[in-house]
């Protein structure tokens, strides 16, 4: 059973391997995309511009979990999505960037003084708001160039902020729905398992084999 | 071609493909000036038997928001929380037979079919509604005031509030299924016994001409339109005139966000979010704001009720 699942989990890893990481952006923005062209063209409902806001604040959330979720598969299962954590991560700003877009120039509409008194008074939006500001560091530092500038220890210390910013997300969307349903509570189970995986013992072995791999490779 | 009603519970509608509302108002003028209300039985392309009403100075002449938005768009948590999932699933609703049932501290409580309450000619009221979420339509109601209902089992001096309860019948509605329920059920609501006397507030069996779909609370709910629309509950099935404030679905779920009076008022923000402007629901991606009015601009009508209360206390 577990030989198979290790079969299975190299074949991944050989595909994944092949995979050029520049085209998965234009898979990874579709669906923004798709919300905005629906959005224009009167396919997204009766207030499209709450669906665009909120479909694109969900995208921003689901590429979060996604770019958290690659150290604990590599270290649970042997997964190698690394490779592709900067693409993911990078997207989940692109969307958490046009979802603040979409609140400042669509829901607001540029009304400075709601916005201002929107950011004093709700704290779904203040945690939004922090959330994104934690984002900024990071997608800044992004590239291998700032990697080599910082150093790799300070980088790996700055990125980890990455963990409050995802809990940040979570908390947002359970602050501003009605009443306790299931998808806000959900996501946010996911980010809680997702942290919480960082504060158990790893399983060393493997991860440091997936390390010299990749060195190698 | 000329207007079709399109009420099918379910119908899934592209914003883009409204029908135009001129085409249901010119079909109002034409029949207002060739045979009066009653042609309206008479149209041969109406799906369902239209209803019989009379117009309202009530009613606001404010462009009324387009039928396929009000069908569309809705809040009844008992098919779901998602907007478009009242339209997807109420058609699950049996709405015929229906009976209400009137009791409490009346003289004559009793359970009314809903034939035996709903008038032949009924009104036509066009009111603006205020949801508490921050976005706004414009309706046509097809309705008759509660008052007439509430004379009929003669109220008792003791009674001080009407309490309201949704229909509970999980077997129809999915919202009120499985694990995560968003609400208590059945769904309250209540009024104070002047805000249910006061001629504003109706019992509403139609929406632009036609019986309400079920998605807005078919076969008979209330409208109180100086009142955010949550008030406004769906799919009646018992009125009980009572002496202690009933409580509420929305203010149990959430005291501190959902008073009992819930009346509409910029000033008085909700604590998630402030309540001064509204959405005019639209298929435009450039929504249209507007500035929310003081009870939802029946102030004129409405203020008396709260003469000296203390608006931001009593919420
Ligand atoms: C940084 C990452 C962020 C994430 C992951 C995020 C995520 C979300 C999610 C999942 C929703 C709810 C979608 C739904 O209801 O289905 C949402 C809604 C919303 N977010 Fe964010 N958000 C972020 C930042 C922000 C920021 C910076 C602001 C504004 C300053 C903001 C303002 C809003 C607003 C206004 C809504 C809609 C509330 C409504 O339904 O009326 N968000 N967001």
């Amino acid at each position: 059973m577990a030989a198979t699942a290790r079969t299975v989990v190299e074949a991944l890893n050989g595909a994944l391997k092949r995979v050029p990481v520049l085209p998965l952006y234009f898979v990874a923005l579709a669906p923004g995309a798709w919300l905005f062209l629906a959005a224009l063209t009167g396919r997204l409902g009766f207030e499209p511009m709450k669906a665009l806001e909120q479909g694109l604040g969900l995208w921003a959330l689901r590429f979060m979990i996604a770019t958290l979720a690659a150290t604990p598969l590599l270290d649970w299962t042997g997964l190698r999505l690394v490779r592709f954590r900067r693409m993911l991560g990078l997207t989940a700003f692109y969307y958490a960037l046009a979802h603040l877009a979409t609140y400042l120039a669509l829901d607001q509409q540029f009304g400075w003084s709601f916005i201002l008194a929107d950011l004093a008074k709700r704290p779904y939006i203040i945690i939004g708001m922090a959330a994104f500001a934690a984002l900024v560091p990071l997608a800044l530092t992004s590239t291998d160039a700032m990697v080599r500038r910082l150093g790799a220890a300070a980088w790996r210390k700055l990125h980890r902020l990455a963990y409050p910013a995802a809990a940040m997300m979570a908390l947002h969307y359970l602050l501003l729905v009605k009443s306790w349903t299931a998808e806000p509570l959900a996501y946010a189970a996911i980010v809680v398992v997702l942290l919480a995986l960082r504060l158990v013992p790893r399983r060393a072995p493997r991860r440091a084999a997936g390390r010299v791999a990749a060195q190698q490779a | 071609m000329a207007y079709r009603p399109r009420l099918a519970a379910g119908a899934r509608i592209l914003p883009s493909e409204i029908t135009p509302k001129e085409v249901y108002f010119n079909r109002r003028a034409l029949m207002a000036g060739a045979a009066g209300v009653a042609a309206m039985t008479l149209l041969p392309d109406a799906a369902v038997a239209a209803l019989e009403t009379t117009p309202s100075p009530f009613s606001t002449d404010e462009t009324p928001t387009p039928l396929e938005a009000v069908t569309a768009y809705n809040n009844f948590y008992e098919f779901g929380v998602g907007k478009d999932e009242p339209a997807r699933y109420a058609e699950a609703l049996t709405t015929d037979p229906w009976s209400v049932a009137v009791d409490g501290l009346v003289a004559r409580p009793a359970t009314f079919a809903l034939e035996d309450i709903v008038p032949k000619v009924q009104e036509e009221r066009i009111y603006r509604l205020r949801c508490v979420e921050g976005w706004s339509m414009v309706i046509p109601w097809v309705g008759f005031p509660l008052s007439d209902l509430l004379a009929r089992v003669e109220p008792l001096g003791s009674a001080r509030y009407v309490a309201f309860e949704t229909l509970e019948r999980p077997d129809e509605m999915r919202g009120q299924r499985g694990f995560f329920q968003a609400l208590d059920w059945p769904y309250t609501e209540g009024l104070r016994l002047d805000e249910a006397l006061h001629p504003l507030t109706i019992l509403a069996t139609g929406l632009y001409g036609e019986p309400l779909p079920n998605q807005n609370g078919a076969p008979l709910r209330l409208v109180v339109p100086w009142k955010y629309g949550f008030k406004s509950i769906k799919s009646i099935v018992r009125i009980s005139l009572t002496e202690e404030q009933p409580p509420t679905s929305w203010s149990r779920q959430a005291p501190r966000e959902y008073g009992f009076y819930a009346n509409v008022n910029p000033d008085v923000s909700h604590p998630r979010w402030s309540q001064e402007k509204e959405r005019r629901v639209g298929p435009g991606l450039i929504a249209a704001y507007q500035p929310t009015l003081m009870f939802n601009g029946y102030e004129e009508d409405v203020a008396h009720l709260y003469a000296g209360m203390d608006l931001k206390a009593n919420y």
